[in-house]
């Protein structure tokens, strides 16, 4: 099962938005070099991924399947992942930029002497070289990188750029199942709890809308509005760094150079400057609209839509608004 | 001659930056509001070492130099100008004098105190009638048994509200003028010394300005600084190392100017143009840049020659007379950027051009400054 | 509890950064160097370990001869020791070659955790930490934003998408921090008096043993092949609506017809 690899994430029995992301990619790269589509799934009774990965594209997909692989850990993931990968050899694996993915890949490298390229935005191959295009220096420079050599090429693919692989229904694909065997694997991490945050209907940097609060908001009260707005259009909600500096939102809400970085489809600012610390967070969105009273406000030179106002009039009449056209829809 | 800063100055002016964008730039505006002492800075500032910049580490200083000392001044000045005052004043007036013309005695006593910022100082030598003129000072200082007893009025006594210190200058000698003048440090607590009247004023409002009162003052003889009849010589020295600290305390002002006007042109649009697209508004930039520039370097210059043990006075004065123009110069120009809005107190450039104002008048003004250059032209040194 | 922490120096990213006109990097003059906001985090989170257990603190980095700077502002802070590790042939070195020479530097000192930064901002990578760990044999964890250590085992917390994991991780270990986990102490006067007194050692691949090994610049396996500015976005509308409900509507109707997302 040599190819173009694509390591598939998964939660709750469902594949994350980012895996048919790649597999839209993986697809595309595949054609381009006539090679096979993989997916590599593992975790614990994932066999029914099989089918939406097939329909997504995959002509093959890899089962690592093993009580021991239900949820991330890295020792086991990274065994695992880097014995199928010097077994199969594939051409490139593609890996989502996720919390996991980003533990797993550079280790996964480390372990193969592989190439790894991480954020990549834009992949392609080039004769027989695969290149990538990423973000460099909080967003002020665009590198482009070429995989050198021979062995594996390992690209971490940042979420929200590709488009998802639409779905041919019937699709099929090969499956086979790898053979796991972790008895030498030392298991030295141990997760002993998980906390769901709150609010988080979509993850911040996984959502397609991003309504996003700053200094603007006057108070932590405020964001209610912004949760009311985000409700309505199934978005997250996330801040720029004063109102987490000031103890309104907590620290995973911030957006930035020093926080998260975004790229939604549309990232709703309100109540932001723009700062460049700001900017560096969510440049690479593909429409920006803000709101703000202060017509220089820096942000109004990166918005695609920009409202001079004020937001406590704006954002309740926007909610009751965008309900309107959604009900007619 | 290498202009490149050594790399313990430039981790100096990478921590003070650090500090003052972070912790007293956002408060700078309210400071001055209300007309405040920033006391919590003032803490943190002792616990980096920027109280004590020249106190050597055995009296829990930082063991630094005169050139640390305006490449932290100018950073936090740029940030505020009181709190830059504040600084000034601790470690230029009061902590050097201390310094070079103490006892080991009062060194012990006092400069681990005024370094870590939980005390700080000021400096008495201004009187109402002797501004300039410092040697015609009235304040008197008569012997009594084992104790010296003060009396006077000293004005425009910056940290005189907050000071837990004061270097007093006064006549102990019959003699007139200058030759009869000593110095004497004296805690706050001594009964007879009075804050008689915090200034109101136009800017550098984190800062005090007070007048203070000597009624019968009494204090050991051991608080005599240096000796008998000395004092108008250490005064005179450490307005010299005062003088460099208001020329980086000037350039920070210089410098807050720009960089505030700057932010501000590159987000304003007129006529459908950011404002710094207009070639009047670069030139103006390019010019308070240029005249920044050159103010450092005076200001270092001076600050080098110190270090070395060299003669300074002039150099001091040139950096002094210059940097307390460009500053003026700059808040000027940044207002204009700003256009109406800089008159207002929304905006920062009205802030600046009030501080400014003061690095032209205070430790000797401008006038003072030409008159000391002149003088050395005068005698035939190099123009 | 020894602790080391890997550092990198950095150009400051608050400030403007220019590409070359021919695309081969960006222009140095003029930039300051500074150390990693996210290395920043991790020497607070180390010396505050050593104020709770005790033990050492030693930086290790490695660059050119100016990352020394880098170095000194973490003694400043207050770490024992600094170790630069500098070699021409270092030089288009790929992370893993800069992990493999690191993990050398740190397999000859006394350590029972390792720190980095979760990424560095000039290149983003987030690739040498988890490599570390791997070349040093020992368990990591990632982009963690709470550090408690006990005997042998430390636990730790790290955000994952749509919530935090608590995990337990056993000595000796690599972890990257997350800017959020402290707020680093400003180094002192007096600590960059001491910094500058203190001795930092230099050692090249060959002084690592490592000459010929796979950290050359020659065996990587990504070459950067040019840079560009940011695509510029395209200037949109701004709008100053008559009232609230003409500004509701207009946003209502991009996101409808342009955004095409409702």
């Amino acid at each position: 099962m040599e190819g173009i690899w694509v390591l598939a994430e998964h939660t709750a029995g469902q594949l994350r938005r980012i895996t048919l992301e790649l597999l839209g990619k993986g697809r595309a790269l595949a054609d381009a070099r006539g090679s096979r589509l993989v997916a590599l799934v593992l975790g614990h009774g994932v066999e029914p991924l099989a089918g939406p990965l097939a329909e997504h594209g995959a002509d093959g997909v890899l089962l690592a399947d093993h009580p021991s692989l239900a949820s991330y850990g890295v020792e086991a993931y990274t065994h695992v992942m880097s014995r199928a990968i010097h077994e199969h050899r594939p051409w490139a694996v593609l890996v989502p930029s996720t919390a996991n993915g980003r533990d797993l890949a550079p280790r996964v490298a480390a372990r193969l002497g592989a190439g790894i390229v991480t954020d990549v935005e834009d992949l392609w191959v080039e004769g027989e070289q695969l290149v990538a295009r990423r973000p460099m220096y909080t967003r002020k420079a665009v590198g482009t990188v070429a995989f050198v050599g021979d062995g594996p090429r390992i690209a971490v693919m940042l979420p929200k750029v590709f488009p998802p692989a639409d779905r041919q229904e019937g699709r099929r694909a090969e499956v086979r199942r790898l053979e796991v065997n972790l008895e030498t694997v030392p298991v030295r991490t141990r997760v002993v709890e998980r906390r769901e945050v709150r609010r988080e209907r979509v993850s911040l940097v996984e959502a397609e809308i991003v309504v996003s609060g700053g200094r603007g908001l006057r108070g932590p009260e405020n964001f209610a509005l912004l949760e009311e707005l985000a409700a309505e259009l199934g978005a997250a909600v996330g801040s720029s760094r004063p109102p987490v500096d000031s103890g309104w939102v907590p620290h995973d809400y911030e957006i930035g150079q020093t926080g998260k970085t975004v790229s939604p489809t549309v990232y709703i600012a309100v109540g932001i400057s723009g700062a460049p610390q700001h900017l560096a967070g969510m440049s690479g969105s593909k429409y920006i609209i803000a709101i703000n009273k202060d017509p220089n406000a820096p942000i109004f030179q990166v918005a695609s839509l920009g409202v001079v106002g004020d937001l406590f009039e704006i954002v309740p009449r926007l909610v009751a608004a965008v309900r309107r056209l959604r009900a007619r829809a | 001659m290498d202009f490149a800063l050594r790399e313990e100055y430039r981790l100096v002016q990478q921590t003070a930056r650090a500090f003052a964008i972070a912790e007293i730039l956002p408060q700078a505006a309210r400071l001055d509001e209300e007309h405040r002492f920033p006391a919590e800075i003032v803490r943190r500032l002792g616990e980096l070492g920027m109280m004590g910049i020249l106190v050597p580490e055995a009296y829990g200083g930082a063991g630094m130099d005169t050139l640390a000392f305006v490449i932290a001044l100018e950073e936090i000045s740029r940030a505020c100008a009181g709190t830059g005052a504040i600084l000034a004043v601790n470690n230029s007036l009061v902590c050097d004098p201390i310094l070079r013309f103490g006892t080991e005695e009062q060194k012990r006593r006092y400069l681990p105190i005024l370094a870590s910022g939980r005390e700080i100082g000021c400096y008495c030598l201004t009187e109402p009638a002797a501004g300039s003129d410092a040697a015609s000072l009235r304040t008197t200082a008569r012997e009594d048994g084992p104790y010296w007893v003060l009396n006077g009025t000293k004005s425009f006594v910056t940290n005189g509200a907050e000071a837990w210190l004061a270097i007093v200058f006064a006549r102990s000698e019959p003699t007139e003028g200058s030759r009869g003048i000593s110095a004497f440090l004296v805690e706050k607590d001594r009964p007879g010394m009075v804050v008689a009247r915090v200034e109101r004023k136009l800017g550098i409002n984190a800062s005090s300005t007070c007048e203070v009162r000597l009624e019968d003052c009494r204090i050991p003889r051991e608080n005599l600084l240096g000796s008998r009849g000395q004092g108008f010589r250490i005064a005179m020295h450490t307005l010299d190392g005062g003088r460099i600290g208001i020329a980086a305390q000037a350039v920070g002002i210089a410098r807050a100017a720009l960089e505030d006007a700057l932010a501000y042109a590159q987000k304003r649009v007129q006529f459908g143009r950011r404002l710094v697209d207009f070639q009047a508004i670069q030139w103006k930039f390019a010019d308070m840049s240029t005249r920044i520039e050159a103010a450092r370097l005076l200001t270092y210059r001076a600050a080098w020659l110190r270090d070395r043990g060299s003669p300074h006075t002039l150099e001091a004065s040139v950096a002094k007379l210059f940097a307390s123009e460009t500053a003026m110069w700059a808040a000027h120009q940044g207002m204009q950027v700003f256009g109406g809005y800089g008159y207002l107190r929304d905006y920062p450039a009205e802030r600046h051009f009030r501080d400014a104002r003061v690095t032209e008048i205070y430790e000797g003004t401008s006038e003072i400054q030409r008159f000391i250059i002149a003088r050395r032209l005068l005698e035939g040194g190099n123009p | 509890m020894n602790v080391v922490v890997c550092i990198k120096q950095v150009p400051d990213t608050e400030q403007p950064i220019r590409v070359k006109p021919d695309g081969s990097g960006i222009e140095e003059q003029g930039l300051n160097w500074i150390l990693n906001y996210y290395d920043e985090h991790a020497v607070e989170e180390a010396l505050r370990l050593r104020e709770r257990h005790g033990g050492t603190v030693t930086v290790v980095c490695a660059g050119p001869a100016r990352a020394t700077e880098a170095i000194r502002t973490a003694l400043a802070m207050g770490a024992d020791e600094g170790i630069l590790v500098s070699d021409p042939l270092l030089e288009g070195t790929d992370h893993l070659g800069l992990a493999r020479a690191l993990a050398q530097a740190i397999q000859r000192l006394s350590w029972d955790v390792v720190l980095c930064g979760r990424l560095a901002t000039d290149d983003n990578a987030a690739v040498v930490g988890p490599a570390l760990a791997e070349f040093l044999g020992v368990p990591q964890a990632t982009a963690i934003t709470r550090l408690e250590v006990g005997e042998g085992v430390a636990r730790v917390e790290r955000e994952v998408e749509g919530g935090v994991e608590v995990l337990e991780v056993q000595l000796p270990a690599v972890f990257t921090v997350e800017r959020t986990i402290n707020e680093p102490r400003y180094p002192t006067l007096p600590g960059i008096m001491r910094a500058k007194r203190q001795e930092i050692r230099t050692l090249t691949l060959a002084d690592l043993g490592l000459a010929g090994a796979g950290a050359e610049g020659e065996a990587a396996r990504v070459r950067y092949v040019r840079f560009d500015p940011p695509p510029r976005r395209e200037t949109g509308e701004v709008i100053r609506p008559e009232n609230p409900e003409e500004a509701a509507e207009r946003i209502a109707a991009f996101l409808r017809d342009v955004a095409k997302v409702l």
